[in-house]
């Protein structure tokens, strides 16, 4: 770790340890899965076999007769919400397809698709009484790719759906929902100035975040209509929007109770079994447990959409890009919604370019409907130009990190899609990148190669709360209401007791269910450290007030006479007059009585996030594996709180990036089948497959951020394929266009060079 | 899952007695890590487990140099990697044991279990191919006994009858200047099913200039591991060269019958093959070279 460290701070850059540590690493920590209740029911899924199929009917007689059998539910169990949907419009997420995606009505559009739920008294009995549900279907052609999908003719998912053609609505029924355009310059005209021109054609598989936990949902819907839901989740105020939409209640009937949360990278932002375990507790009048298996993890819940990307980009000898564009079709699933709007605004974010235009694509397919993931949308687009900007500098002869250099975003300059930068590290980062030893170290042996590439992210801010509360150990208690997926609570405790003067170990975070902190958008956008550190700063900077005005009553002097310093109070006339923040925590109750503080924010000015990443890979000429030899990532974090916490988000970005590089991908049969829906089969990387992942923090801090955070989380995983893709070309001389990069890809590839070679 | 019934007799007799009693509805529980893994996906319906954890004869492993090694059904995989002479005598059957899923799952998966689990690309089953073991079989009636490429028919299925269990495996001792490899090829570098999987034993003459013997099996290549006589043939006799290691994996490429599913394609198994057959066989003449 190689570290610009922080002046006049005492917590903030340390590395405590985090305080739900113990209860993890001991098992303790409670998830939603662990959750046990008198009288619990337990709820399984019954999930279509066809990708795509219309429901004719469904029979549940025979499953109802089974002794043990409590409930069943289908979709004719669910509220009808039109009038809702209605007034809605579009939100965050589209209300009906959510709907029919908790649970199919009329059509089934992907293998795993939910068509009803049983609730029994053991897991066992439930899962027979699926057995026993008959569900008469009527299959129909999938259709699995974009290609498929918007061929003339094509099966058509939405019959009801048209095409958004850069802002005008479509005549005919299609399963591309949205084509947009983001245009800067004249692209032609930058074609013409170039002095070479690269154009590929490349694609992505569709990959799973892969969080270890499967998601999960515990409901009671109480004698007087509150409903309680304990779940897995991103967002609890986002899931307690989706469950009293969804059920037609009114916003307070639902109350949602974030458990631990076995990692989400963006998948554990929509609802699936929440709404269904409410809806069997109704029927019941008892609490309902459904907890997913890996295979409906894998087949019914969001993966990250498969990408067909078309890039074009001219440069001239000098290594100015004179004109780039390119093309983006992703997968959205079953329903619109995929991340190609985000891809597309980050496709050519890291440089800054005269001419230049980005069409979008969002397309529906008989897969489950996508979600986010990490970075959604930015991978993909990566992929396509810093591969291709790989090959502009082989064709030019430059180095890459200097042609970077060269066209590289700061301050000022404007992304394609509009918005101008503030304070960026983009360049800051290329730099530490082309300065750090690994970058000029000898491959040392044949058939090695090594890669370059960089990425960019947005970050995000948004709304959040926080409250803290002065024990009389001197302790505080926190309680904000943003869920940890990633070390949060420990980044946030210590923006708190930074304020205060305390040590981190002195703050107590809590996070609270939708009843007992403040509205709190998702844990999503690596917007935690960011919004939610805003948040208790302000609450702390409250309570340290209150503590002042306390300090001022105690020895009977005006508050413009007390000071306070790392956690000491004292009298500006008579420094000698002091008292620790503990001293004074200690005397609340007598003094005046307990102080607490409050703060809710809207954070905004997230500070974006860029990366850049050197690999070193070795391909097995025999057998067409490649093996990750070293690896470096370094990154622009603005300033980091807790570095291990820091560091552990570029480590794991980068993992799941060669995860994703190498070997994951769903893989479907002619019917649309996936057929390797367990980790066996998909093939994230293990231990083994990876090596230590060295990180290099660069801080140019946010200054919209009292200490400068910006996101951390999610732009490591957006050079990882590029970069590998690149070593890979550098260790055989093959430029790899069609992720994951597996074994038997690269030996085919190889074959057919060694045949032209012949 | 379904719910069945669980025994667990300490008495080889009652073991047998126990299986033969519900025939096709029963099987043999040993480390569990394929069985109770197909009950509760549904795959597999049985209405009794046998656990034969508790049987001696089930659970024995000794090593001698002139009997060789025996190996019983139920012993897991990390007891064969630990006890020193065995690893030192059959480093071919190391190799296997100890790629059979991962740390946690060598504590449990047994030898026989993997076995009588028959999947095409089980681990061990191409290095007891190429030891030459032999299965030793039992029922409440009789006793027999097949060489181990004999031992599955199909995959998922072997010779078992309704009422037989496998008992134990026996591995004639090494001969004098051999040396054994069991290699695999996976996406991954753990945790994973093999693509392909070869298994080679060579013995050398007393120069280590020539083949006396060798045999060479495969895994993940046909409906059961295959024993790939032609190879073998195509090496004894012959000079210790690459040029005779390189017709034994021409004879194995050609014996292979693969298919194509979501693992890998034809065109690449039957590649692996002879890449792995030629690697696997470079270290079996080492190992042999070394002793």
């Amino acid at each position: 770790m190689t570290s610009v460290s922080g002046k006049g701070v005492q917590v903030v850059g340390t590395r405590p340890i985090r305080h739900d540590g113990m209860d993890k690493v001991t098992g303790r920590a409670l998830y939603g899965a662990d959750i046990q209740l008198p009288g619990l029911l337990y709820g399984k899924v019954l999930r279509s076999p066809h990708a795509h199929a219309r429901i004719k009917s469904i029979d549940t007689s025979r499953a109802e007769a089974l002794p043990g059998v409590r409930a069943i539910i289908t979709a004719q169990d669910m509220p009808d919400i039109t009038e809702r949907i209605g007034e809605l419009g579009e939100t965050m997420y589209n209300l009906s397809y959510l709907k029919e995606n908790v649970l199919a009505s009329r059509k089934v559009l992907y293998k795993g698709h939910a068509v009803a739920a049983v609730a029994a008294t053991s897991p066992h009995i439930a899962e027979e009484a699926l057995a026993l549900i008959r569900v008469e279907y009527e299959p129909l052609p999938p259709v699995m790719n974009v290609k498929e999908a918007m061929t003339k003719g094509a099966p058509l998912l939405h019959e009801d759906l048209v095409t958004d053609e850069l802002g005008k609505n479509g005549t005919q029924p299609s399963n591309v929902a949205k084509h947009f355009r983001f245009q800067k310059g004249d692209v032609e005209k930058g074609f013409q100035q170039a002095d070479v021109i690269v154009e590929r054609e490349l694609q992505t598989a569709t990959v799973h975040q892969g969080y270890l936990e499967p998601q999960n949902a515990t409901a009671l819907w109480g004698a007087d209509g509150n409903v309680t839901v304990w779940c897995s989740t991103q967002g609890a105020f986002m899931t307690r929007e989706q469950v009293y939409q969804l059920l037609d209640l009114s916003e307070a009937k639902v109350k949602v109770v974030p458990m631990e949360i076995g990692g989400g990278f963006g998948g554990k932002i929509s609802a699936y079994l929440e709404p269904v375990a409410a809806l069997l507790s109704r029927k019941t009048g008892r609490p309902v447990k459904v907890v997913m298996s890996r295979s409906e993890v894998f087949e019914g819940t969001g993966p990250t959409p498969a990408a067909h990307i078309k890039v074009k980009m001219g440069a001239n000898r000098a290594g100015r890009i004179t004109g780039a564009e390119i093309s983006l079709y992703y997968e959205a699933g079953a329903f619109p919604g995929s991340a190609v709007q985000a891809g597309a605004m980050c496709a050519f974010a890291c440089y800054n370019l005269e001419n230049a235009q980005v069409d979008g694509y969002d397309v529906v397919v008989n897969k489950p409907k996508s979600a986010a993931y990490r970075a959604p949308g930015a991978t993909q687009a990566a992929l396509a130009v810093e591969t291709v900007i790989d090959e502009l500098c082989e064709r030019i002869g430059m180095d890459p990190l200097e042609f970077r250099l060269v066209n590289g975003v700061k301050e000022g300059d404007r992304r394609v899609d509009g918005p101008a930068y503030r304070r960026i590290g983009y360049l800051e980062v290329v730099k530490a990148t082309r300065e750090h030893p690994h970058y000029s170290a000898p491959l040392g042996g044949p058939n090695r190669g090594r890669g370059v590439a960089t990425g960019f992210w947005f970050n995000a801010g948004g709304p959040s709360s926080c409250y803290l509360s002065v024990n009389a150990d001197g302790t505080v208690g926190m309680v904000e209401g943003s869920t940890d997926i990633g070390g949060s609570r420990v980044a946030v405790a210590m923006q708190a007791a930074e304020v205060l003067g305390i040590p981190a170990e002195a703050v107590k975070p809590v996070v609270a269910d939708t009843d007992s902190v403040g509205y709190t958008s998702v844990t999503g956008g690596s917007s935690v450290a960011f919004k939610t550190g805003l948040a208790a700063y302000e609450a702390a900077q409250d309570v340290k007030r209150q503590m002042v005005e306390r300090a001022a009553r105690i020895w009977e002097k005006p508050v413009e006479e007390v000071e306070s310093a790392n956690g000491v109070f004292h009298l500006k006339s008579d420094p000698e007059l002091k008292m620790t923040f503990k001293d004074l925590a200690a005397r609340l109750l007598t003094t005046g009585g307990p102080i607490t503080g409050r703060a809710s924010v809207n954070a905004r000015g997230a500070g974006p996030g860029f990366a850049a990443h050197i690999v070193d890979v070795e391909v097995d000429p025999e057998t067409g594996k490649t093996q990750v030899l070293r690896y470096t990532t370094v990154q622009d974090v603005g300033r980091a709180i807790h570095p291990s916490y820091v560091e552990g988000q570029m480590q794991g970005g980068a993992a799941q990036g060669v995860g994703w590089a190498l070997n994951e991908e769903y893989v479907y049969n002619k019917q649309g089948d996936m057929t390797n829906s367990t980790f066996l089969d998909y093939r994230m990387p293990t231990s083994l497959d990876l090596p230590m992942i060295d990180t290099v923090i660069v801080e140019v801090p946010n200054p919209t951020h009292p200490y400068g955070v910006r996101g951390v989380g999610e732009v490591p995983i957006v050079p990882p394929p590029a970069a590998i893709a690149n070593a890979i070309y550098g260790a055989i001389g093959i430029r790899m266009t069609t992720l994951p990069m597996s074994p038997g890809k690269v030996l085919e590839a190889l074959q057919a060079k060694g045949k032209r070679q012949r | 899952m379904r719910s069945f019934e669980y025994v667990a007799p300490r008495v080889l007799s009652e073991a047998l007695a126990a299986v033969a009693e519900r025939g096709e509805r029963a099987r043999v529980l040993a480390g569990g890590t394929d069985i109770l893994v197909q009950l509760r996906a549904g795959r597999r319906q049985v209405d009794r487990l046998v656990d034969v954890k508790a049987i001696p004869e089930v659970n024995e492993l000794s090593y001698d140099p002139h009997r060789g090694l025996r190996l019983g059904a139920a012993v897991p995989c990390y007891r064969v990697y630990e006890q020193g002479s065995v690893a030192q005598a059959y480093p071919g059957l190391i190799d296997a044991v100890s790629l059979v899923g991962g740390t946690q799952i060598q504590g449990r998966a047994s030898v026989g279990g993997n076995l009588c689990n028959a999947a095409p690309s089980g681990d061990t089953i191409p290095a007891l191919i190429a030891l030459g073991a032999v299965c030793i079989v039992a029922s409440p009636a009789t006793t027999r006994e097949m060489p181990a490429e004999d031992f599955c028919t199909a995959p998922g299925r072997t010779v078992l009858q309704p009422g037989e269990m496998l008992v134990n495996l026996r591995i004639p001792p090494p001969a004098r200047r051999s040396g054994a490899a069991y290699l695999r090829f996976i996406p991954r570098n753990e945790m994973d099913i093999a693509v392909v999987g070869v298994g080679a034993s060579v013995v050398l003459d007393d120069a280590r200039q020539r083949f006396v013997s060798a045999r060479i099996a495969l895994g993940a290549v046909a409906p059961t591991p295959l024993l790939v006589k032609a190879a073998g043939e195509a090496l004894a006799g012959q000079d210790v060269s690459e040029r005779s290691i390189e017709a034994a994996a021409a004879a194995a490429m050609a014996a292979a019958r693969p298919i194509t599913d979501m693992r890998g394609t034809v065109e690449q198994r039957r590649h692996l093959v002879g890449a792995l057959t030629r690697r696997a066989l470079r270290r079996a003449i080492q190992r042999a070279s070394e002793e």
